[in-house]
């Protein structure tokens, strides 16, 4: 049994989600011996592809066609479609980030398998797959109803193997013709330099709680020494204090980082739905009774004034220690 | 331009999530169902903007049973023009995507919008799947949607930031926090989706391809340990050797 891998990359580099997909996908195939097969869309650096070995890839196509330089899930599943027909494999594994959720769902569709989407552990020995849904609040065992899966796993789905080899490097011609790529990209506009919320080991969120937006200083401050993400509660991003993308909750972005800062925000329920899967949570608030504590493993009963720069020093004689 | 929104009714997000005892279906019980907030305050407004510039019928899809209809007229009391019921199941998203999709092969229309997750699905499938069976170009996770004549003008999210893209109609689209603006319905609106049509049709196809073996609630969140704020260093402490955060 062969699985593949969809190797996301940007500007020809594979991004990290996907190492964890493929030691996911390496141990898919431990019972039966089969390989790990990856394929990159575009621009990729060989180094970087043979690197991949480490995670447990055993061989990386890629496709040497600028056309796949503008994400076009059309496109992206016929060539992915075109690589299964010429080379079988009964699962296919991606990372649960944005191009995963765009990608998995509709190359499932195409090659008739069952998708499981935000596989949180490797199938149980029923078969069954993991996956979190209620936002958080609860738990469902998929059951698969076709012959083969496609999988698009979260972050701690399983840990990552460290092997000492390369993945050997294979060309892959997808034959597609220019009237099957038909979006294009304009404009890319990106944040410069910090930590990408939806990939952060660590979050520092905070909440109405702060006042304004002159004073997020001090939790870019406290983010900066965690190299952690930024991230807030649902009304800071409508009044624009800070950018829709750092909203998380049931309406926002689900985050579930090795560590989650909450800062002046009060523990709604919709607020926690979409980050109470992070590993540890610590929450600063001046009232004993916010419902955060209830979800939270450490917490500080305090001004966030008073304590976050305190916190912040402390944390930095820490890691300068 | 005609444009279909599918439309999902989930809990209320503030429901208490429990499961029958077998751990086999979602406990019903005294719950508030809505409709899916991205598809309602998202997808649906903003084809409500568009038909309202540009002309158009907006036609609503729903895949359950007559207890739906509610969520359907509510959505019609916002702007929808017709709606679809498919008598059905919802939970597995390929029979969905396929049930939607055969409905609008045999309509025309220029658009498909929908939310970009269902939250209590979390799955971020539907709208991928059904442009799958379309065989049209998809937005995921979009910001932003105008349209020119044929050309569609969206920004999409992309990891840490987003970008715009230009793409010919017909297209699906899934939409994101920023596209639109929510909207209360009025009382001229809620009379007049009364009389607007609901047409309950049967899927061609019920096979489904995934099933819930079970379902189960996460452990309890053992007490919070609460520490002083004058005594920060025992946090690093216990982050550091409890929690090995960092
Ligand atoms: C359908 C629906 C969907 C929603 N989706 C989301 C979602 O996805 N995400 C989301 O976040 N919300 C969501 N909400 C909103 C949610 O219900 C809450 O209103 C929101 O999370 C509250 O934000 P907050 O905690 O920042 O503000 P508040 O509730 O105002 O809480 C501020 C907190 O800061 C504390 N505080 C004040 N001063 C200080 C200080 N100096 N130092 C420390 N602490 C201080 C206060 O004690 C209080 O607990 C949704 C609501 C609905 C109805």
């Amino acid at each position: 049994m062969n699985v593949l891998v969809y190797l996301d990359s940007a500007d020809g580099r594979v991004k990290k989600p996907v190492y964890e997909a493929i030691s996911y996908a390496k141990r898919l195939t431990q019972s039966s011996g089969g390989q790990v097969h990856g394929l990159v869309l575009g621009a990729s650096d060989e180094a970087d592809l043979k690197s991949l070995g480490k995670y447990g890839l055993d061989v990386a196509h890629h496709v040497d066609d600028a056309r796949f330089s503008s994400f076009d899930s059309r496109a992206y599943t016929m060539a992915i479609g075109k690589f299964v027909e010429a080379n079988p494999c009964t699962h296919v594994v991606f990372a649960f980030n944005h191009r995963g959720k765009a990608l998995a769902p509709r190359v499932a569709a195409r090659l008739d398998l069952t998708y499981v989407p935000g596989a949180m552990a490797l199938p149980a020995e029923d078969g069954t797959v993991v996956r979190g849904v209620n936002s958080g609040k609860a738990f469902a065992h998929v059951k698969a109803n076709k012959s083969g899966m496609v999988l698009a796993v979260t972050g701690n789905a399983t840990e990552l193997l460290n092997e000492e080899v390369e993945a050997s490097i294979s060309a892959f011609d997808a034959g597609l013709s220019d009237g099957d790529f038909a979006i294009k990209v304009v404009k890319v506009e990106k944040m410069g330099g910090g930590i990408i919320l939806t990939e952060a080991d660590r979050v520092v969120s905070a909440g109405r709680g702060l006042k304004g937006p002159e004073n997020w200083a001090m939790i870019e401050e406290l983010a900066g020494t965690l190299k952690a993400a930024t991230a807030c509660s649902r009304p800071v991003s409508d009044v624009g204090w800070r950018p829709h993308r750092e909203h998380v909750g049931q309406t926002g972005t689900t985050v579930r980082p090795n560590l989650y800062f909450a800062i002046g925000i009060s523990g709604a329920i919709q607020h926690l739905a979409g980050v109470n899967q992070s590993r540890t949570i610590v929450v600063i608030n001046t009232d004993p009774e916010a419902p955060f504590f209830k979800a939270a493993d450490y917490g500080i009963v305090g001004d966030a004034f008073d304590v976050v720069p305190k916190l912040n020093a402390a944390l930095k004689a820490h890691f300068a220690a | 331009m005609n444009i279909l929104v599918p439309v999902r009714k989930v809990p209320d997000t503030t429901a208490k999530i429990a499961f029958t005892p077998d751990g086999k279906s979602f406990d019903a019980n005294g719950v508030q169902f809505v409709m899916n907030p991205t598809d309602e305050w998202y997808a649906l407004v903003r084809a409500v903007e568009l038909k309202e510039s540009l002309g158009g019928t907006i036609t609503l899809i729903n895949i359950g049973g007559a207890d739906n209809d509610q969520i359907i007229r509510k959505g019609l009391a916002i702007g929808g023009d017709d709606a679809v019921r498919i008598e059905g199941d919802d939970r597995d998203a390929h029979f969905c995507a396929k049930a939607i999709s055969a409905y609008a092969k045999a309509n025309a229309f220029d658009l498909i919008i929908t939310g970009k997750e269902a939250i209590d699905d979390n799955g971020f499938q539907l709208a991928a799947m059904i442009a799958e069976f379309m065989d049209w170009p998809f937005i995921s996770q979009a910001t932003r949607l105008d349209v020119e004549g044929d050309v569609c003008h969206l920004s999409r999210e992309i990891e840490g930031g987003h970008e715009d893209v230009e793409v010919s109609k017909p297209l699906v689209v899934s939409a994101s926090k920023g596209m639109a603006e929510q909207r209360i319905p009025n009382m001229r609106g809620i009379m007049m989706a009364r009389s607007k049509p609901l047409n309950v049709i049967q899927a061609e196809d019920s096979s489904v391809s995934s099933e819930v073996a079970k379902y189960a609630l996460p452990p309890e969140k053992g007490d919070v340990k609460l520490i002083d704020a004058d005594n920060i260093d025992e946090l690093i402490t216990l982050l550091k050797n409890e929690a090995k955060a960092i």
